[in-house]
């Protein structure tokens, strides 16, 4: 197993309440879905584009629903489920922020995670070469990258602070250990982040 | 560069013989009465209609616990023979079925998608088709003649109705699954918003919940190929030439609906029949038109004009969402079993958008579903031929217990 790739997969699946109703976007193969029905019996829905991984995640056994995220979910009622995760997903996105608030408007609580562009291994690398930073948790050439919306967990929090999303937990992966948020420290510490928010709509 | 139609086609070629363990081996129709005139049909049209045979073939062994029991709805040329070696093929005069298995034998068979080592599988003809099932061929009891254009019209609705009394027939409260793909994807999603408490799922292949404005014409030109037959003789043709020419035509029409047009320019292109210059004629001069030719020929061997049109009629009556106002969400929301969806991107005459606007309103009802658009050039008849890629998706939808 990948460690870089898993970590938050793993926290979140912990966090879900056993019953409760998910919504994975670009949930790839559905395994943290598949898992999550198997032993935690959710009312599961993903979401995906691709019709390979689709193919790949009905074969898991979960449900699926092909779709391009950058197209909106207007097919989802608001708050009609307990969790949305987006497993560092936001920054292949044409439209971050239209997700991002379809993601407020249909969940009750929502996983977000997503590569820092300001790690200290990131920006060292983008220093000492010249070159766009390859590393562990972006591990493409800028030309085959998927990654067209990379942003610094700071970038991450003032868009939270425009919407005014409450943070329930903010979570780090500093390329060793898994540890809370420490701020303003992870801003070139962390490697990965993992957010769990809440958004009041009366707010 | 091979020509993925013609693969395709080949494979299909490659059929499991009656002994080869993965096929149901020989098959024997089955025929029951499910109306008399005690207990008569009743169809959407306000008609009663009675008595109602049908035929239908069944794979497996239904459990003591009856509850792996697969039902499979077939499309517009279809019939009950979804797998398997009609043992009959002679007895029944259907000499067609003697080189080739059952219509869908690459999905049902033991160690299939479908797996008849696991469950029970059930297919029937629909009402006013003509392999079994009472339809127009069939003698009129009252009138004492075969019904022709007296046999009432009948819906999509109608033949669930019908579904469900063979599955009362075979004392199964709640099937496993219904699959349907194209006409019959809509009878799976009918059966799934009418009789909700009657099935556990629903695999709705290159459907949707209506077909749309350019299916209708299509359908429209067909029937009207056989009307205008001279020897349609306004239906009462039994005992006489059948009106094949305009059977012909609607089967060349209707077929053309089922490619697309990469697979069309793929498999014939601008090909002549004869060499590769024109002769100048106006007689059958490229491939396209000799394969639609052929297409209609051995179709009309083994179809009849009336049902085709009572079929068709049937297949442009359907709309979900009609008796809901044309709301959807709100037709889908006695659905309670789980879905799948599969569209096809070349399919025009049920395009992905339109299957997709059936797993919209799942979702809208905060239901989960399954739907992919699998990328596939061969159109509507992706549903029979892309089984590598559908099969094994079934097969694991097959096995979810959630």
């Amino acid at each position: 197993m990948n460690n870089i790739q898993r970590w938050d997969h793993e926290l979140i699946f912990q966090y879900i309440e056993p019953g409760s109703s998910v919504l994975d976007l670009g949930c790839g193969s559905g395994e943290l879905l598949a898992r999550l029905i198997k032993d935690k019996q959710v009312r599961g829905q993903a979401v995906e584009t691709d019709p390979l991984r689709v193919s790949e995640a009905i074969q898991n056994g979960t449900a699926v629903y092909q779709k391009d995220l950058d197209l909106g979910l207007e097919e989802f009622n608001s708050k009609s489920f307990n969790y949305v995760v987006l497993e560092k997903t936001l920054q292949v996105l044409y439209r971050p922020m239209l997700v991002l608030e379809e993601m407020l408007r249909i969940g009750q609580v929502c996983f977000i995670s997503f590569p820092n562009f300001s790690y200290k291994g990131v920006v060292e690398k983008f220093i000492q070469t010249g070159r766009m930073p390859v590393t562990a948790s972006l591990p493409h050439q800028w030309h085959d990258t998927p990654n067209i919306h990379l942003f610094t967990l700071y970038d991450f929090l003032d868009w939270l602070g425009d919407y005014r999303v409450e943070v329930v937990e903010g979570i780090a992966y500093d390329g060793k250990n898994v540890r809370s948020l420490v701020l303003p420290e992870d801003g070139s510490e962390a490697e990965e982040l993992l957010f769990v928010l809440r958004f009041d709509q009366e707010r | 560069m091979t020509d993925p139609l013609n693969v395709c086609i080949e494979q299909h070629r490659s059929y499991d013989s009656p002994g080869s363990v993965n096929s149901v081996g020989w098959t024997r129709p089955q025929r029951v009465v499910l109306a008399n005139e005690n207990n008569p049909l009743h169809l959407d049209c306000g008609a009663r209609i009675a008595p109602v045979t049908v035929e239908f073939e069944t794979y497996g062994t239904l459990s003591s616990l009856k509850d792996n029991a697969v039902y499979i709805l077939h499309a517009l040329s279809g019939d009950a023979h979804a797998a398997g070696w009609d043992a009959d093929w002679e007895k029944d005069k259907r000499p067609w079925r003697n080189k080739k298995p059952g219509w869908w034998d690459n999905m049902i068979g033991p160690g299939k998608a479908i797996d008849t080592d696991r469950y029970f599988v059930i297919c029937a003809n629909l009402l006013g088709s003509c392999y079994g099932t009472t339809g127009p061929w069939e003698m009129n009891t009252i009138t004492g003649k075969p019904y022709g254009l007296d046999f009432p019209v009948v819906t999509v609705e109608d033949w669930v109705r019908l579904h469900v009394r063979l599955q009362d027939y075979l004392g199964i409260d709640k099937l496993l699954a219904v699959i349907g793909g194209s006409l019959g994807g809509q009878q799976a999603l009918a059966w799934a918003m009418n009789y909700p408490e009657r099935i556990n799922a629903a695999v709705i292949l290159a459907a949707s919940a209506r077909l749309g404005a350019q299916g209708l014409a299509f359908n429209a030109v067909g029937r009207q190929a056989i009307i205008n037959d001279p020897c349609f003789r306004n239906g009462q043709y039994y005992g006489h030439e059948p009106p094949s020419e305009g059977l012909e035509v609607a089967r060349m029409l209707g077929h053309i609906t089922y490619l697309s047009s990469q697979s069309m320019e793929g498999k014939f292109g601008r090909s002549f029949q004869n060499g590769d210059r024109p002769c100048y004629r106006l007689d059958k001069e490229f491939t396209v038109e000799s394969y639609l030719e052929h297409q209609g020929r051995s179709f009309v061997r083994r179809f009849d004009a009336n049902s085709y049109l009572y079929l068709t009629r049937a297949m442009d009556y359907y709309d979900a969402a009609g008796p809901y106002g044309g709301d959807l969400t709100t037709a889908c929301s006695s659905i309670k079993a789980k879905l799948l969806l599969i569209a096809y991107t070349s399919d025009w005459l049920y395009p992905p958008q339109s299957t997709r606007e059936v797993a919209k309103a799942i979702l809208a009802n905060n239901k989960p579903v399954s739907y992919i658009e699998i990328p596939s050039n061969y159109g509507h008849d992706a549903f029979l031929l892309e089984y590598a890629q559908t099969g094994p998706m079934i097969e694991s939808f097959l096995m979810r217990r959630d």
